[in-house]
């Protein structure tokens, strides 16, 4: 099983994307709380390409969030190394990243600061960074944000829209720093599926106009199968891949894949695999309980 | 949310006071007019005299003076709890180091009833202003205190790692998510407060004995209470809680509503 890029990529993206390489050296996180050592990630190595829509499948709490706060600079490693592009982000003699704007976090719940307005979140990251002064990064954030259709929401609390409608902001909020990596812990977790196949098809057209790498944590493989390049289902914990599907059906794609006979295919070839995680997982959460 | 009172909400506002002063003037006129004494009720002066007692203050300096004395101490007290604790509950809430260090004493002094100190207070203080002032801090100090820090600590990690992924400095995060994350808490704290103040502070008087004994004007409208308790007025001890009933409600609605208009994220549509 080869982890680097398969030989789908070329032909389903236009190549222009040359930073977001994110290298995954061997990386193990141990948990040590009052002593009781626990192995969240097991000497994980995935390799993700520029401009690549990674999605990480395994069962609830197997420790893809863990990864991805080390990538994100919330959290220390044990040992291993991660990379972007050439820059060591953590590594032996620097357990924790520094978090920073070419990694930004899309959360599960959604963290847009409920005490801004819509138009203030949006353009927060730029202000903060002193790239752009408040009226040019404003000027920016109802740009991007008429590009993805929620023109009409820039005056609103976050807590008079829709989560499906806050989650779409906060996308485009993280794509306002210019990312060259967005990292996505479940964001539609908390949707009903109607929504989500809403969110599924605006997640891919920003992506099509703005092609940054994409680190998708998820536990629906539908989901995953459907925006991803590749899909890297998890061992439940310890953490690490146990098996990548290379997605090849073409970008772009639409809702139209869903019924593709190739795509019922990639379901039925990874499915089991994913099953038989979660009945581990489930079975460790059942001997804990 | 508390919205001005209309149509109906302000109709059965008035319908639940009238009510209740009917009741309460046939409570107090139980004898004459139902030939036997309701118990409690029946010993209260009925609101028509307290109404007759009242306007004729209305004109008497000594009660206004009253008033204002006591709006003036809770008011002291109150802000000077604002001032000092605020930032106290935030170097408490962001500081290890500082919540290490005046947390535990903090704890053993809060439980302490204001009223404790009314002594202690008095022989410390150079003057009985100021001893009634400080009891009447303390009573806002804690609960604003406890608030802030409560409210910084409950502001959602995931704000905090995403204003740092975003490219927020410390001081960015503190100016732009403790901050904002903590007035809500903060209204809660003062519009609470505001209550604790009200009840120290006429206690103090009663106990302190208002500042000037001389003439029992002057001393606020808990000194004014016992005052009248002390001379056999009795109307006169209903004029002055039902003043302070007032005064209370009013200082809390100005607060909920500055409180509202801070967090303007909190409305709902």
């Amino acid at each position: 099983m080869s982890l680097a890029w398969g030989k789908v990529t070329g032909e389903s993206r236009n190549g222009a994307v040359e930073k977001g390489a994110i290298r995954i050296d061997d990386v193990v996180k141990v948990y040590d709380p009052d002593g009781a050592a626990v192995l969240a990630v097991d000497h994980c190595t995935l390799e993700i390409q520029p401009g690549e829509i990674c999605m990480i499948v395994g069962p609830s709490g197997c420790g893809k969030t863990t990864l991805l706060n080390a990538i994100a600079g919330f959290h220390s490693l044990t040992s291993g190394a991660i990379y972007l592009d050439d820059e060591m982000l953590c590594g032996p003699g620097k357990p924790t990243a520094n978090p920073g704007p070419d990694r930004v976090v899309v959360f599960q719940n959604g963290a847009l600061f409920p005490w801004k307005t819509i138009l203030d979140n949006v353009s927060f990251g730029p202000v903060m960074q002193g790239r752009l002064d408040r009226k040019a990064a404003n000027e920016k954030a109802r740009q991007m944000m008429s590009d993805a259709g929620l023109s009409g929401t820039e005056d609103n609390y976050p807590g008079e829209l829709s989560s499906g409608v806050r989650r779409r902001v906060e996308i485009v909020r993280a794509l306002m720093n210019d990312p060259k990596v967005l990292l996505l812990d479940e964001p539609y977790r908390a949707l009903d599926s109607l929504t989500k196949s809403v969110m599924h098809e605006a997640l891919l057209e920003i992506y099509y106009k703005n092609r940054v790498t994409i680190f998708f944590i998820t536990h629906d493989l539908e989901e995953a199968i459907f925006l991803g390049h590749r899909v890297v289902i998890m061992t439940t914990r310890p953490c690490k891949p146990k098996k990548i599907l290379d997605v090849d059906i073409p970008h772009p794609r639409d809702y139209s894949v869903l019924t593709a006979p190739r795509f019922r295919e990639l379901m039925e070839e990874t499915i089991e695999a994913v099953h038989e995680e979660a009945r581990k997982a489930f079975e460790a959460g059942e001997r804990e309980g | 949310m508390i919205r001005a009172a209309r149509g109906p909400t302000l109709r059965r506002g008035i319908v639940s006071i009238a009510v209740f002063l009917v009741l309460w003037e046939i409570g107090s006129n139980s004898k004459a007019w139902l030939g036997f004494t309701i118990p409690l009720v029946g010993a209260i002066p009925a609101p028509s005299d307290v109404v007759v007692v009242w306007a004729s203050l209305l004109h008497d300096g000594g009660y206004w003076q009253s008033c204002f004395l006591s709006v003036l101490r809770v008011l002291a007290g109150f802000f000077a709890a604002m001032i000092i604790g605020i930032p106290f509950g935030l170097a408490l809430a962001i500081n290890r180091t500082a919540y290490a260090t005046w947390f535990p004493t903090f704890e053993v002094l809060r439980p302490i009833p204001p009223l404790a100190w009314v002594p202690a207070s008095i022989i410390f203080w150079p003057t009985q202003e100021l001893s009634i002032t400080f009891v009447t801090f303390l009573g806002a100090f804690f609960t604003i205190v406890l608030n802030v820090i409560g409210g910084a600590r409950s502001i959602d990690v995931r704000y905090f790692q995403a204003a740092r992924s975003m490219g927020s400095s410390s001081f960015d995060i503190f100016r732009r998510i403790i901050l904002p994350g903590v007035l809500p808490s903060i209204a809660v704290g003062a519009a609470v407060g505001m209550g604790i103040t009200w009840n120290v502070v006429v206690a103090a008087e009663m106990i302190s004995g208002g500042a000037s004994q001389a003439t029992g004007a002057g001393g606020g409208l808990g000194f004014f209470i016992w005052n009248s308790y002390v001379g056999g007025s009795y109307p006169q001890i209903v004029v002055g809680m039902i003043s302070i009933g007032i005064a209370g409600y009013l200082s809390s609605e100005l607060l909920r509503k500055l409180g509202q208009r801070i967090t303007p994220w909190l409305r709902t549509h």
